[in-house]
């Protein structure tokens, strides 16, 4: 096991491109119906399916990188997070106002009538505005 | 009519200039997307060893291990085939190669009772079995050149379907593998279960030798994963396909604008050779006329002469 004090050699990878790596002091992620889960350097070896979330990477240098990720999975060693997802964005790849209006439709579909599409859209949309601060501190 | 034939002449020369035209534009478009395409195929890279490395440890794990998914099913009734191949023509022999391999891949494996389904993938694909009358099913087509991965989900999404539902028990990729701008090959490549090279090697344990934790347990994390490792392995095959296909269009186009060239300088040869006899005969007639006239200078009285002559003749003869 590497030691602790060590860091996190971070990688969010879609299918397309690798879109994020860098190193870093903390990863907090959200598995599927898990929780957030928050890994630090010298974690144990972890393997997760992740939800939408707002998955938040806390850099060496000091800085957070706010990224929100739909669907993927999460594998992590002592040394190094990766994070497999067909689809993420860095927070500041975002368009706020699209999210917005994204968010405002699932809201309206989902109240006239339930289902798991509407859901799910509503759901990225909240991890879009949560990465980008646009919902406040919380999810 | 020498002057004819020099203007039909040049009439095919520019039209085989314009055809040159269009084939060396292809060409340099063809050859520009080629390093595109490449660079896609290795951005594709990581993603698919990650997801391969997961795969492997989660069956290693013991995961899942009576899915059909891994373990294949017992009896192979029905396989479905999956040709990826080009949406236009003019790339030269990439689209017949696979569509040969497939054929001949459907004849070897149903020679028997086996059933076979064909998915074909771009237009020239669907065309041809479509003429042919194989068993078809859904075709996906209009992107070939340059494949999203929403497409590659799609076509993951529909052949993992057939298979959970028991529609098919196997399915088979052939598309043309891209190893660099100067060779390409047609492969044929299980999909549908996971292939046995690929499921193992894989120990459970991460490179520190230690055991993973899971959440949620492995089964489910397996069951969610195995559909993006499919639509991974199609996104790889799709990008391969199309940067063979730019390959094979580019090399295709060589070939056509070099054609080209040569025929533009054998007609030009044949076109000037006319117009030199035009023009020997133009001089011919001229000189004879000149010859003629030079005959007819101050001429009267010689012509008189002549005619004297032939009367003379003629009379000297009645």
């Amino acid at each position: 096991m590497a030691d602790a004090s060590g860091h996190l050699r971070v990688e969010v990878v879609s299918p397309e491109k690798v879109l994020f790596s860098g190193d870093a002091r903390q990863v907090i992620t959200r598995t599927l119906g898990g929780g957030e889960i928050a890994f630090l350097p010298g974690h144990a070896p972890f393997l997760g399916a992740v939800s939408e979330n707002h998955t938040r990477v806390y850099l060496t240098d000091g800085t957070v990188q706010d990224i929100a990720v739909h669907l993927g999975f999460v594998e992590v060693g002592p040394d190094h997070v990766s994070i497999l997802s067909d689809a993420a964005e860095l927070a500041q790849d975002i368009n706020v106002a699209r999210a917005e209006e994204a968010k405002r439709r699932a809201e309206e579909q989902l109240r006239t009538e339930h289902s798991a599409e509407g859901e799910a859209a509503l759901r990225r949309a909240h991890a879009r505005l949560s990465a980008t601060g646009g919902l406040g501190a919380s999810h | 009519m020498a002057g004819g034939q020099e203007r039909i002449l040049r009439g095919r020369i520019r039209s085989v200039q314009a055809t040159k035209k269009i084939t060396r534009a292809m060409e340099l478009i063809a050859a520009s997307r080629i390093v595109k395409a490449q660079q896609r195929v290795a951005a594709a890279v990581p993603y698919s060893d990650l997801i391969t490395e997961v795969v492997k440890d989660l069956a290693a794990a013991g995961a899942g291990k009576d899915k059909p998914f891994l373990a294949g099913r017992a009896e192979v009734k029905r396989i479905c085939f999956v040709p990826i191949a080009a949406d236009r023509g003019l790339c030269g022999g990439y689209n017949s190669g696979v569509l040969r391999a497939t054929e001949g891949e459907i004849k070897a494996d149903t020679g028997g009772a086996v059933e076979h389904v064909v998915v074909p993938v771009g237009r020239k694909a669907e065309g041809y079995f479509r003429f042919r009358g194989y068993n078809l099913g859904q075709g996906f087509a209009g992107f070939t050149d340059n494949p999203p991965y929403s497409v590659a989900k799609e076509i993951g999404e529909y052949v993992v379907d057939m298979f959970v539902k028991g529609q098919v028990d196997k399915v088979v990729l052939i598309y043309t593998r891209f190893i660099s701008a100067g060779s390409q090959e047609v492969v044929i490549r299980p999909l549908v279960p996971l292939d046995r090279g690929v499921v193992e090697g894989g120990d459970g344990k991460n490179a520190a030798g230690a055991d993973y934790e899971y959440e949620p347990d492995p089964d489910l994390i397996l069951d969610t994963l195995l559909p993006r490792y499919v639509e991974a392995r199609v996104y790889a095959a799709l990008l391969n396909a199309a940067a063979s296909e730019h390959a094979f269009r580019q090399r295709a186009m060589k070939s056509a604008t070099d054609n080209a060239e040569e025929l533009i300088k054998n007609l030009s040869r044949i076109m000037n050779r006319a117009r030199q006899d035009s023009i020997t005969t133009e001089i011919m007639e001229i000189v004879g006329g000149a010859e003629a006239l030079a005959g007819d200078d101050d001429s009267t009285p010689r012509r008189v002469e002549y005619v004297m002559a032939d009367a003379n003749q003629t009379g000297g003869r009645v």
